[in-house]
C-alpha cells in the first residue's frame, strides 16, 4: 500500500453518475451471457471431439464367405488376420447374437430369427499409430478374403464438420455479446461526457489534454467492467460448478460434458470486459471531444 | 501553416504577448460580432477592456483562451502564430494562460484546495511541491480557513476569489479575467486587483473585461473600448 501524502486526491471526475449502477448490470449480464457461450463452446467441442475419437479408434469390416465357407469361420478368419496387421489392438467376430444386439434397437424382436444379417468384425485400432483401411483390406485380401472395411471416415468427418460448427457458432455468439457490451460502454461514455460537458470544458481551459480527458473516462469505464465482469463470470463460474456437481461423471449430458477445467475459460473475463470497456470508452471520448470543437 | 505553441525562449523574446490583426469573428451563420480588430498587448502590459453588453467583449476573451477561432485575420499570442493551431497543441499554450470566466466554471466535486491545484495537478505537479503555494494563495484571497469546503457550499464572491486564484495560482504569462470582480465588494476588488497588479510586476500579461468603469480609472490601466464589434479608440484611465 503506498501512502499518500498530503490528502486523498479525489479524481478530477464527478462521482458516479446515475446511470453506471445501470451500465454495470447490462455489463455484468452481457458477462454472464458470454461466459456460458464459451463454456458451452468448450463442452461441445470436448463431446464432439471426443466421439471423432472414438470413432477413430474403431473399424469395422463385413465379411462375405466364399462358397461352401460359413459366415462364422469367413469372420473368424478376418478376425485372425485383422489381429496380427500392426496398429490393430483387437479384432473380434461378432456372432449373430452381438449383430442382433446391435440392430435390436431401431428393427425390433419380431422381424430379426428372420433377417440374414451380414458377419461383422469389429476391430479396435492402436490409438497410437492406428492401422489404415487400406492397410486392413491389404491384409483381408492377401488372407483370400472378400471383405469390406468401414472406419467410420463419413461419420468422423459428420462430427467433426459439426464440432468445428458448433465451435464457431459459440465463438460468433461470444464475439456478438463483447460487441454489444462494447456498444453498451461507448453509449454511456457518450451519456457520460455529456452529462460532464462542463466539467470537461474545464478540464480543458486548465490545460488537460484529450489524452487526459478520455483517460479519465478509460479508468472509469475499465473498472466498472472489470468489476461488472468478475460479478459476469462469478455467477456463471457458480452455474457451471452446479451443473457440473448436478450432472455426475457425465459432466452434465454426453452432448455436454462439463469439466471443472471449464471455470479456468472465466477467468480472463473481468480483463477482456476492462479491455473492451477501456478501447470502447477511448474510441467514444475521443471522438466527442474532436466533435465538439474548442471548448473540450 | 500554423506554428507550434511558443516556448520559453519565445516568450522572452517576443516583445507582445497578443497581437490580433484583422481579427473577424462570429457564431455559426450569424454575422460577425467582432470585426477586424487589431490588439496589441505588450509582454508585461495590463489592459482593461470595457464595453457595453453585446459588444464582443467575451468573444473577443474566447478568441485569446483557445476557446473559438476567427473568421479572418491572424492571432499571435507569446510570439507565435497560434490561427490554425492543432487542437492538440492547444493545452500547451492554454497552461500558460490563467483564465478567470464571469460564471467561474469551479469543480463542484472538488474542495477549494483542489480546484485551486487544478492546473499544477494538469500540468503534472505533486501535491507535496504545490500544496504550500495553493494554501497560502488561498489565504490570501480570504479562504484560508475553507480549504476543504466545496462550491456549492461558497458564496458568490467566495467562489469568484476561488476563481481568481485557481487563475493565477500557475503563475501564468497571460491572464485573462472576464468580469473577475463583479461579484466582491468594493475592499475585495481592490484587493484583487492588487493581486492582478502584483503578477503583471512579476511580468505577467493582464486583461480584464469589466464593466466597472470606476475600478478602471482606479487601476491606472489603458482602457481598450469594444462597441458593436469594433476597438474604437485606446486610453490609459485617469489614475
Amino acid at each position: 500500500m503506498i501512502a499518500l501524502p498530503f490528502r486523498n486526491r479525489p479524481g478530477l471526475l464527478p462521482p458516479a453518475a446515475a446511470g453506471e449502477p445501470w451500465l454495470m448490470t447490462v455489463i455484468a449480464v452481457l458477462c454472464f451471457l458470454a461466459c456460458l457461450a464459451a463454456v458451452a463452446a468448450s463442452a461441445a467441442d470436448r463431446a464432439a471431439h471426443g466421439w471423432a475419437r472414438e470413432l477413430g479408434r474403431e473399424a469395422t469390416v463385413q465379411v462375405r464367405p466364399r462358397v461352401g465357407e460359413s459366415g462364422a469361420t469367413a469372420a473368424a478368419r478376418a478376425a485372425e488376420t485383422l489381429a496380427g496387421v500392426s496398429g490393430v489392438e483387437e479384432a473380434e467376430a461378432l456372432d449373430r447374437k452381438a449383430a442382433e444386439d446391435l440392430l435390436r434397437p431401431w428393427l425390433g424382436d419380431a422381424v430379426l430369427p428372420d433377417l440374414p444379417l451380414p458377419h461383422l468384425v469389429a476391430v479396435r485400432l492402436d490409438p497410437a499409430a492406428p492401422a489404415s483401411a487400406p492397410t486392413l483390406s491389404r491384409a483381408l485380401a492377401e488372407a483370400g478374403l472378400d471383405a469390406t472395411v468401414d472406419d467410420h471416415g463419413l461419420w468422423r468427418g459428420e462430427v467433426e464438420r459439426s464440432a468445428a460448427m458448433v465451435t464457431a457458432l459459440a465463438a460468433a455468439a461470444f464475439l456478438a455479446v463483447a460487441f454489444a457490451a462494447g456498444a453498451a460502454i461507448a453509449y454511456a461514455t457518450r451519456a457520460g461526457l455529456a452529462a460532464a460537458r462542463s466539467v470537461i470544458a474545464t478540464l480543458s481551459l486548465n490545460g488537460a489534454t484529450d489524452d487526459r480527458i478520455a483517460g479519465l473516462f478509460m479508468r472509469r469505464f475499465g473498472l466498472l467492467a472489470a468489476g461488472a465482469g468478475a460479478i459476469g463470470a462469478a455467477a456463471a463460474g457458480l452455474l457451471t460448478a452446479f451443473l457440473r456437481l448436478l450432472g455426475g461423471s457425465e459432466g452434465l449430458t454426453q452432448a455436454l460434458p462439463l469439466a471443472w477445467s471449464d471455470l479456468l475459460l472465466l477467468s480472463p473475463c473481468p480483463l477482456v470486459a476492462a479491455t473492451v470497456a477501456v478501447f470502447a470508452a477511448r474510441f467514444a471520448a475521443m471522438r466527442m471531444l474532436a466533435s465538439n470543437g474548442e471548448d473540450g | 501553416m500554423p506554428s507550434s505553441p511558443a516556448s520559453a525562449a519565445e516568450t522572452a523574446s517576443a516583445p507582445e504577448t497578443v497581437r490580433l490583426s484583422g481579427v473577424g469573428f462570429g457564431y455559426a451563420d450569424a454575422p460577425d460580432v467582432l470585426r477586424d480588430v487589431n490588439l496589441t498587448l505588450p509582454r508585461g502590459s495590463f489592459h482593461f477592456l470595457t464595453g457595453p453588453s453585446g459588444a464582443g467583449k467575451s468573444s473577443l476573451l474566447r478568441l485569446l483562451t483557445l476557446t473559438a477561432r476567427p473568421r479572418s485575420g491572424r492571432i499571435r499570442l507569446f510570439g507565435a502564430d497560434v490561427t490554425g493551431l492543432p487542437r492538440r497543441q492547444v493545452p500547451a499554450l492554454r497552461r500558460r494562460m490563467g483564465v478567470v470566466f464571469q460564471d467561474f466554471r469551479l469543480l463542484d466535486h472538488l474542495s477549494a484546495f483542489e480546484n485551486v491545484a487544478l492546473p499544477l495537478r494538469l500540468a503534472g505537479g505533486r501535491e507535496a511541491d504545490y500544496a504550500p503555494d495553493v494554501e497560502e494563495m488561498l489565504k490570501w484571497v480570504g479562504l484560508g480557513a475553507r480549504l476543504d469546503a466545496r462550491p456549492p457550499a461558497l458564496s458568490g464572491g467566495e467562489k469568484q476569489r476561488l476563481a481568481i486564484a485557481r487563475a493565477v495560482i500557475a503563475r501564468p504569462g497571460l491572464i485573462v479575467a472576464d468580469e473577475p470582480t463583479g461579484s466582491v465588494d468594493s475592499a475585495m476588488a481592490d484587493r484583487l486587483l492588487r493581486l492582478f497588479q502584483s503578477l503583471n510586476r512579476l511580468g505577467a500579461t493582464v486583461l480584464i473585461a469589466s464593466h466597472d468603469q470606476g475600478l478602471a480609472e482606479h487601476s491606472g490601466a489603458r482602457v481598450l473600448r469594444l462597441e458593436d464589434g469594433r476597438l474604437r479608440d485606446e486610453e490609459r484611465a485617469a489614475a
